[in-house]
């Protein structure tokens, strides 16, 4: 089964969120959406909203990572979510627990959703297959496949800055080849109808074919940011890679990094993104990343909006299919 | 079937003798706050009629009602906005139609998640019969005595008016 199939119910209703690709356009529509309404409990007395009382929700890190696990967790107890996170790293798998076992465990503690990220492409799709009825399967990010709550997050920020995204350039420049942001983000701006659409990097990091996504592909940078509205700036996984896709960080640095220099080419207004965490000189000067352009910390003030949306919609289709009233 | 009950310039009259009774009850410095939709469109009105300074609060309480867990996700939600401190504030909270009381009870709960108000006054244009909680009204337009089948809604916001239908 494709994930997009697995993903939404009978009633057309989100029901676990695995990829953006196949994603209907009105439903990624009613995400953005939601998540405007819930960006404003953030500046509340109490930020808390009553509508995931009683839930349980378990967040499966089997990565390392700071932001998106502490945004999804923040998100879920604004909710009023009851949250379990599980540090894989030292948990039962280590002893030689399966993952399908430890999920098992899960359900038995009453959990209705699981947060998951994995080194594994697919990984959130083979646990969304396996989970009881009731339970809901988040993707926080599996291998090279996708990263959905970034790319929403993404689009909700250029909506919240931009507005209309029809007249809009955007660049994805880095490390494309590698980044599950990359593609989850390409997949969404285009379901959104971005105007132009370019991923910027060298040969090496750029996917054989990937214009079959509907991107333009650029090998130098100054080309690339040329005109550009948005530069998303992709982190350089130096962990993932391996053997000789680049010479050296400072290399890539001289090429490839973004200086307000070579940002001057593009629009006077431009919005330079990273989803993060950003390695400082590498490819972000610390100018740029600081600088007026920047919109990096809003982005993760937006991972909370958005993800307190897409598990609340996610939540709610356990219940009956609605009725008129 | 739709059924016309009170008309608009009923209506307006209705608003007109609530904003009389509201004025002579209300505290001094009160903030009106209505519940999406019907219940801004008459806070509108009275907001009008009582000249008050403050701009009006918005209240969407679908983040805070009890049938979540039934009805799932309302697709898209209009942020609710109180555009004013609710710490230690007299609030007059204005809804269309009172029927359950379960509306009003979510509302209570988002205002004090905004801050602690000195009081709360509930204003009604319709008070119609089928309570399921302790609550009544302090300012009504009018009350209805209707079966459990059928609901008074109403259509706006210009013209206003009130229409009976059968439940589907």
């Amino acid at each position: 089964m494709k994930p997009h199939q697995i993903q939404i119910d009978e009633q057309g209703r989100l029901k676990h969120f695995i990829s953006i690709e196949g994603l209907p356009r009105d439903l990624l529509i009613a995400i953005l959406d939601a998540a405007q309404s819930f960006a404003g409990v953030g500046e509340r007395a109490i930020k808390k909203l009553p509508l995931l009382r009683g839930k349980t929700i378990a967040t499966l890190f089997f990565e390392p990572s700071t932001r998106t696990r502490t945004t999804f967790e923040l998100a879920a107890k604004r909710l009023s979510a009851d949250v379990l996170n599980i540090n894989v790293q030292s948990s039962a798998t280590r002893k030689g627990e399966s993952l399908l076992d430890t999920l098992r465990t899960l359900e038995a503690m009453h959990c209705d959703m699981f947060v998951v990220r994995h080194p594994m492409s697919g990984a959130a799709q083979l646990i969304a297959s396996h989970v009881a009825p009731h339970v809901r399967v988040i993707n926080a990010g599996d291998g090279r496949h996708e990263h959905p709550t970034q790319a929403v997050l993404d689009c909700f920020t250029i909506r919240r800055v931009k507005g209309d995204l029809s007249s809009l350039v955007v660049a994805i420049v880095g490390d494309v080849l590698h980044s599950r942001v990359a593609r989850s983000d390409i997949h969404a701006l285009n379901i959104l109808g971005v105007g132009e659409l370019r991923v910027v990097g060298p040969k090496t990091l750029i996917p054989p074919g990937v214009e079959a996504l509907g991107v333009r592909v650029f090998y130098d940078l100054e080309p690339g940011l040329r005109d550009a509205d948005v530069v998303i700036m992709l982190r350089l996984q130096n962990e993932r890679m391996q053997g000789t896709l680049l010479p050296s960080a400072h290399e890539y640095f001289q090429a490839y990094g973004l200086t307000a220099a070579k940002l001057a080419v593009a629009r006077p207004d431009v919005t330079v993104m990273h989803p993060g965490p950003i390695n400082r000189g590498v490819e972000i000067d610390t100018a740029v990343a600081d600088g007026p352009h920047s919109v990096i910390l809003q982005q993760v003030s937006h991972g909370i909006a958005v993800r307190m949306a897409i598990m609340s919609m996610a939540m709610g289709s356990q219940a009956a299919p609605r009725r008129t009233r | 079937m739709l059924k016309t009950a009170i008309a608009h310039s009923e209506v307006l009259d209705l608003i007109t003798r609530m904003a009389a009774d509201l004025k002579a009850g209300m505290r001094p410095g009160a903030a009106l706050v209505g519940i999406h939709t019907g219940g801004v469109w008459v806070a509108e009105h009275l907001n009008r009629h009582l000249s008050l300074p403050d701009p009006l609060g918005e209240l969407n309480i679908a983040f805070y009602r009890d049938d979540f867990s039934h009805i799932g996700m309302h697709p898209s939600v209009r942020p609710s906005t109180l555009p004013f401190d609710v710490d230690g504030r007299h609030i007059v909270l204005v809804d269309d139609v009172l029927f359950t009381g379960r509306t009003v009870r979510a509302a209570l709960n988002e205002i004090f998640d905004y801050g602690r108000p000195a009081s709360v006054m509930l204003v009604v244009l319709v008070d119609r019969s089928g309570r399921e909680l302790p609550i009544q009204p302090d300012v009504t337009g009018t009350t209805m005595d209707l079966p459990t089948g059928q609901h008074v809604k109403l259509i706006g916001p210009d013209p206003l008016s009130l229409v009976v239908q059968r439940a589907a």
